[in-house]
């Protein structure tokens, strides 16, 4: 029940159903997501590689992910769906993998990483984005309008 | 670096933030009145990026080296409400609203790195 009730601003495709809805939100998350791992991990792959190499590596592991999971919500499609229940299955493993790690072996990870303590420090909206994510994309996103060829 | 203005564009952001919340919570789009309130919260952070690139001009340095990290969250700061503001448009949903409140409570955080930047606490 949207009040302003015409119809949605000019025909967004039924394609796009992905990035309709809550949608939104979801890829904005993920573009934030995206742009903070990415510009983290060049700043510190650029400037101090050697003090923590795997935990660099890994966070821009995380943003490949990232805007992997970005380009397939905001693309849509059927392929695009299959592609990102893969990737947001990768990003939750990474998640809970390197969550479980930095907790039983801190020493590991002398520099955090998004995925770091289940992503504590960023919410633990790293561990919420993939579950949201695989609900949305399973479900198809949002259903466009009934009438549809 | 300018404390008064850091904190006046955090709380203008949280304002924001909780207003499209509500909005987003009682399902309404947003309406004129949001986008108005989105554009004086991207005017701060305008004057804020003018102050800060006129500091660095001026020869003032943040703390530790971290000019370029300091930039880039000058810069973040100021296209994070513009961005989601434009993602919000052609969304006639409570989803509108709800994703400029994210962009919002991303600007009061981004906010606190700023200042944490600035005076030398950089991540």
């Amino acid at each position: 029940m949207t009040d302003g009730g015409t119809a949605p601003g000019g025909g967004s495709g039924d394609r796009h159903g992905l990035r309709s809805g809550p949608g939104r939100l979801l890829v904005t998350l993920y573009a934030v997501f995206t742009v903070g791992a990415a510009s983290r991990s060049l700043y510190q792959l650029s400037t101090r590689f050697d003090e923590a190499p795997l935990a660099y590596l890994l966070s821009a592991g995380a943003a490949l992910v990232y805007a992997l999971i970005t380009v397939v919500l905001v693309r849509g499609g059927e392929r695009a769906r299959r592609l990102g229940v893969a990737a947001c299955a990768v990003e939750l493993a990474g998640v809970l993998v390197v969550g479980t790690w930095t907790v039983l072996d801190p020493s590991a990870f002398p520099d955090s990483t998004v995925w770091s303590t289940y992503g504590m420090g960023y919410l633990f909206l790293p561990l919420v984005l993939p579950v949201v994510g695989l609900f949305w994309l399973r479900a198809g996103g949002a259903r466009p309008a009934p009438a549809r060829d | 670096m300018l404390t008064p203005l850091t904190v006046a564009v955090a709380a203008a952001a949280v304002l924001l933030g909780v207003w499209c919340t509500v909005a987003a919570l009682r399902d309404r789009s947003a309406k004129d009145w949001h986008y108005a309130a989105m554009a004086a919260v991207t005017l701060l952070t305008v004057v804020q990026l003018v102050v800060g690139v006129v500091m660095l001009a001026g020869g003032d340095r943040p703390a530790g080296d971290s000019t370029v990290v300091f930039v880039s969250y000058l810069v973040s700061v100021t296209a994070c409400v513009p961005l989601v503001a434009m993602v919000a448009l052609g969304e006639r949903s409570r989803w509108g609203p709800a994703t400029v409140a994210a962009g919002a409570f991303l600007l009061a955080v981004l906010e606190l790195r700023l200042h944490d930047v600035w005076g030398g606490g950089i991540g």
